[in-house]
């Protein structure tokens, strides 16, 4: 009898769970079958009229059915959430064509882009990166650097002069002086920084440009030393495979004195209309501390010696990543600046 | 300079390189080439050619017909009788047909062959890259197989061979072109097969100012020996100059040196052919004997000299001595110029008769008529000349050679030179001597031989004996008993062992130095504290979109007015350029705003959109005016910005920077007053009691004069005042393990109350358990009180050791409600 009330129970919970559409048809189910009304839960009641040595094995029988019946709720209600997630996540395609949304970044001047790679070389090779004055003394622009006052390189012509004694920097060279009159030895340092010169504004020339100075001061610093140090900085800034090449020339505050070039990154060295067939792209001027120099820093050349060199940013810059007009680099058209 | 190679291997005879190796080589040992032309380019196929028949063209009343003797040329350069234009008639003869109007019978001339090229047409337009083809055709019926060339065509000027035309053919002179082979190549008979080189000399080597200097290297970089020109004088003058003259330097300052030399019965007329070419390939004309030879010395040795016609010098004398002020003077152009007590003169016994080392004078002008000549070669002081040539507004060959400073015992051998071409080519009698006036010349310098410090120096192994090598090929010998370097006197630049060491390292090459690191005690690479700030101001502006500009440090006295400063604005206090490259260029900035709106404007005119654009720079403050002492050079921030965005956004990326740089505290913003600067849009920005800077809106007014039409904000901060706060240490403060308590406190706020205040009370009273408070509503109009507004904010308490209980919030809360009310401030219903 109450098995057979059983076999009915599920066949009709099988009925209502195949018909069943939602998540609410099988709740309803399960309040009709398995809740506290429900028809289920009614035989158990019933279960007080079940002989005493029967009721293990019907109570047993009353537990499987619901086990069944939980299961193929579970298992149905499972396959909707399914079927619906599916429904959703189809319904919500996107087209990944659609243009990316962006936050727009600011960029790094050209300048302070070739400027962060020069300092990372240098820092890397334990240099100090100092500051100087723009505004500066005729002595440390000139004098101090073995230009006497008759030099043809302190006409007016070249230097822009706010008194007798007081210009606006040519050179960062003069930070060499200020470096060594600190009287502190080893000096290994880099200074990067604006300077003037009386040049009207074109495609090359700029009144206002910027220098990286290096020097280093120590016991037995050599020309090979300097050949070495600039070789490295060479093949950091433009690629391993840079060679270098040095000619010598004349600065009045170095001696040995000689300009470098690299080779031409374009054609490596072949020759071709970026390095107007040279095959080789002057780069900077460097050479061996003068003498005299030191000497009026109160540093005995005899017992230290030192290299120093000057590097135009913008000329690296320009050369690097191929700028046509030095005007545009202080235009700050924002359509220049994003290229960098 | 510009020299032939022709010239530089009359010194180095055993030179032989091509152009291309000449190149490299003189530029890697020093001698830096700029550029070289070769002055036969485009040239082919030209010979010498006599013209032995002329007849007028039967058809053509301009055209001539000629026939052509160009000997064994003929056969050589594949000429028949089916190509001669001649049909065979004549031994070695073509037939060509010329407009020029200038040719005799008995003529030779450089005829251009079929299948030739010349360099350029007599048209005055710049020559073509290739030239131009010469073919064999027909002129108006008639063959002509050929072209006779004018010397424009062969790629020189007019002016360098006297005698020739421009629109006609050039013919040889007389007795050289007899001289020549028919058939032979007629751009070596011009001398046009050489190469101009032009250097690079830089300001130490005087000495490379001439021909006999570039030799000199050029020996040593080749390994060549040197051929210095033989100089012996005949000396057939029947006087002594000082028999002439007499001369006295009183200003002995300016001058080192005066050579004087009388030159008898002099002939002028044209110098001969071979000088003429070495003046021409240098781009010098020649104008006759006596003018070709100072050119000629002045360019070989670097020395420049000047002749005077003796007979119009006044009382036998010259006399060096500074001009007065006020006097003036007509050189020989014909010009009268202004001079000073700091122009050097050469005068006579009464009056002045030439700018030294610049111009001589009109009245002593050398003119066809001349008898005798009193040649000068003497040593002025190059920075006077450099300056007088200056003031006065002439630079000439000669001012232009005297301003290097000039070597004084090259004076006395340029001297012989001049006197003897004068013998060698008939042009005058010398003086027995010369009158030569100097105080002692300055003795050789010796340099002590130190060859383990040049090779320590250098870091190289160069063995004794080939440094002397090196020194020996340059001329300057070892004293073995004092082991010393003895510099000859051209080599000015070398003083010591230092330049010792170039000499060795640039001949035996500079690329054969090893190369090596530092091998020194090792220091720490670093950027300066106020770098990494700057760096840091740099990450957080890009963060925010800002892209970086660089503006000029000078800009136009006009900006003040501009921003509408007032005009006892300290602004104002600006740093002038003394010659600046114009008014607009002319003060040293003392704010960046002014660079950062031109930036912005120049942005606005093309039309970009939504510009952010941030800046790093100086303001360059004096501390007194006139500049005595460094000026206070500070870094300034500034950003500017018009598109997207308001005045809250800016303050947002001020805000983030100081955080960044660890200044953790509040700023405090106060209404601020900047006439550039929207009246109710501007804050003055203040950290721990120091101001920092401002932030704004631009005053409409400025965005005009800046053609700006657009609301545009800036924001700057005082770099320096940054770096008194900036710190990156971080302390780990640890996570909040225990729960907070939220409460909203919704206000009704009179309007003039900002938001700042109601801040500064929930700081006042919150007590330590306030973590965070956040503004989340604000709203003015209809449904609140006239003259309010609503605020709403979010609190945030926790204690960081246990666990809040509701009633201590209660009390915090009740504290600010209390502050509060003292603003004014109503809880909302």
């Amino acid at each position: 009898m109450i098995q057979e009330d059983l076999e009915r129970i599920r066949e009709e919970a099988k009925e209502q769970i195949e018909k069943a559409v939602s998540s609410d048809d099988i709740n309803q189910i399960k309040v009709n079958i398995l809740g506290k009304k429900g028809a289920l839960t009614a035989i158990l009641r019933g279960m007080k009229d079940v002989a005493k040595e029967d009721r293990p094995k019907v109570g047993q029988l009353v537990n499987e059915t619901r086990e069944k019946i939980e299961q193929a709720l579970a298992k149905t209600q499972a396959e909707m959430e399914a079927k619906a997630q599916n429904a959703r996540l189809s319904a919500e395609t996107i087209d990944v064509t659609l243009p990316a949304k962006r936050m727009e970044r600011g960029h790094l001047h050209p300048n302070q882009v070739a400027l962060r790679e020069i300092e990372e070389i240098f820092i890397g090779m334990g240099y100090e990166v100092v500051d100087g004055p723009e505004v500066e003394k005729d002595y440390y622009n000139f004098e101090a650097l073995n230009i006497p006052a008759d030099h043809p390189a302190k006409d007016e012509q070249d230097t822009f002069y706010i008194n007798r004694d007081m210009l606006l920097r040519t050179q960062t060279s003069g930070v060499q002086i200020h470096e060594m009159e600190k009287g502190r030895i080893p000096i290994r340092m880099i200074a990067p920084g604006r300077v003037y010169r009386a040049d009207e504004v074109d495609a090359t020339h700029s009144p206002v440009f910027h220098q990286v100075e290096g020097l280093v001061v120590d016991k037995g610093i050599t020309f090979a030393d300097l050949k070495g140090t600039l070789a490295e900085f060479a093949k950091g800034v433009f690629g391993e495979e840079t060679k270098v090449r040095f000619r010598p020339h004349h600065f009045p505050f170095t001696e040995p004195s000689a300009e470098m070039d690299i080779s031409c990154f374009k054609c490596g060295g072949k020759g071709c209309s970026f390095c107007k067939n040279e095959g080789w792209i002057e780069i900077l001027g460097c050479g061996m501390v003068h003498p005299h120099v030191l000497e009026m820093c109160h540093i005995d050349p005899e017992e230290y010696s030192g290299f120093a060199f000057g590097i135009g940013l913008e000329r690296i810059a320009l050369l690097k990543y191929e700028i046509d007009d030095m005007r545009l680099l202080y235009e700050n058209d924002i359509r220049f600046l994003r290229q960098f | 300079m510009n020299t032939p190679l022709s010239w530089i291997r009359d010194y180095v005879p055993d030179l032989t390189c091509t152009d291309k190796e000449y190149y490299d080589r003189m530029t890697l040992s020093g001698t830096k080439v700029e550029s070289w032309t070769r002055l036969d380019k485009n040239c082919e196929k030209i010979v010498v050619g006599r013209v032995e028949e002329l007849t007028k063209h039967p058809d053509a009343d301009h055209l001539f017909v000629t026939r052509l003797n160009i000997g064994r040329a003929y056969a050589e350069d594949g000429y028949t009788a089916e190509t001669d234009g001649l049909d065979g008639q004549y031994e070695n003869c073509i037939q060509i047909c010329t407009s020029a109007q200038n040719l005799h019978v008995g003529d030779v001339v450089p005829v251009c062959l079929n299948g030739g090229k010349v360099a350029g047409g007599h048209d005055g337009l710049e020559p073509p890259e290739n030239g131009f083809k010469i073919k064999a055709g027909k002129m108006r019926g008639l063959p002509s197989v050929g072209m006779m060339c004018g010397i424009t065509e062969l790629g020189s000027d007019e002016q360098f061979y006297p005698g020739s035309i421009n629109d006609g053919i050039y013919i040889f002179p007389k007795e050289y072109g007899d001289s020549l082979e028919l058939g032979s190549d007629a751009v070596e008979a011009l001398g046009l097969h050489d190469t101009s080189f032009e250097y690079e000399i830089t300001s130490n080597r005087v000495d490379c100012y001439s021909i006999l200097g570039i030799a000199r290297e050029a020996t040593v970089t080749f390994g060549v020996p040197f051929k210095a020109p033989e100089v012996q004088l005949r000396l057939e003058g029947e006087k002594e100059t000082k028999d002439f003259i007499d001369v006295e330097i009183e200003a002995k300052d300016l001058c080192t040196r005066y050579i004087a030399c009388a030159i008898t019965d002099v002939k002028l007329g044209p110098s001969p052919w071979w000088m003429q070419r070495r003046l021409s390939n240098y781009g010098i004309r020649p104008i006759n004997n006596l003018v070709d030879i100072t050119n000629f010395v002045m360019m070989e040795y670097g020395q420049p000299m000047h002749a005077y016609d003796y007979d119009t010098l006044h009382g036998g004398k010259i006399v060096v001595k500074r001009a007065k002020d006020g006097e003036k003077f007509t050189t020989l152009d014909g010009q009268e110029r202004n001079l000073d007590s700091d122009v050097l003169m050469i005068a006579d016994g009464d009056r002045y008769v030439g700018l030294a080392g610049i111009m001589g004078g009109e009245d002593s002008m050398i003119t066809g008529g001349v008898k005798t000549v009193l040649l000068e070669s003497a040593t002025f002081n190059g920075t006077n000349i450099r300056k007088a040539s200056k003031r006065i507004g002439m630079r000439t060959d000669a001012s232009a050679i005297f301003e290097k400073g000039l070597d004084p015992y090259n004076a006395e051998a340029a001297m012989d030179r001049a006197c003897q071409l004068f013998e060698e080519l008939g042009c005058g009698k010398v003086a027995k001597s010369y009158v030569d006036v100097h105080d002692e010349l300055p003795a050789l310098r010796r340099i002590p031989f130190e060859p383990e410090r040049i090779n320590a120096f250098l870091g190289t192994s160069y063995t004794k004996e080939h440094m002397l090598e090196i020194f020996r090929a340059e001329e300057l010998e070892y004293d073995e008993a004092t082991n010393e370097i003895i510099i000859p006197s051209f080599r000015q630049d070398l003083r010591q062992m230092c330049d010792l060491a170039e000499e060795c390292a640039r001949f035996d090459g500079y690329d054969k130095v090893p190369s090596t690191l530092p091998r020194s005690s090792a220091t720490i690479g670093r950027l300066t504290p106020m770098m990494e700030i700057e760096n840091a101001a740099r990450d957080i502006c890009m963060d925010y979109g800002y892209s970086e500009a660089e503006t000029f440090s000078f800009e136009s006295p006009k900006v003040f007015d501009a921003l509408k400063l007032p005009e006892d604005d300290p602004l104002r206090r600006t740093i002038r350029i003394r010659n600046p490259l114009g008014d607009d260029y002319s003060i040293m900035r003392t704010t960046p705003i002014p660079g950062m709106l031109q930036s912005l404007a120049t942005n606005y005119n093309r039309k970009n959109e939504n510009v952010k654009l941030y800046q790093l720079g100086k303001v360059y403050l004096a501390k007194e005016l006139p500049l005595v002492d460094y000026p206070d050079e500070r870094e300034q921030l500034v950003l500017g910005f018009y598109g997207n965005g308001d005045f809250f956004n800016l303050k947002g990326v001020v805000e983030d920077f100081l955080r960044f740089v660890g200044m953790k505290d509040k700023p405090v913003y106060t209404r601020s007053d900047k006439p550039f600067l929207h009246p109710g849009r501007q804050a003055a920005i203040a950290y721990d009691g120091k101001e920092l800077g401002f932030l704004g809106e631009m005053h409409p007014d400025v965005l005009k004069n800046y053609g700006i039409g657009a609301r545009a904000y800036v924001a700057q901060i005082d770099m320096p005042t940054i770096l008194e706060f900036a710190s990156f240490v971080h302390h780990f403060e640890g996570i909040a393990k225990f729960p907070a308590i939220s409460r909203d406190l919704s206000m009704v706020v009179p309007k003039a109350v900002p938001a700042g205040e109601i801040e500064a009370v929930f700081d006042r009273r919150g007590g330590k358990i306030l973590e965070s408070y956040s503004l989340f509503d604000i709203y003015e109009g209809a449904q609140v009180k006239e003259g309010c507004k609503s605020m709403a904010y979010n609190l945030t308490f926790r204690n960081k050791e246990r666990t809040l209980a509701a009633d201590e919030v209660d009390k915090a809360m009740k504290k600010i409600l209390n502050g509060l009310e003292g603003l004014g401030i109503e809880l909302r219903a």
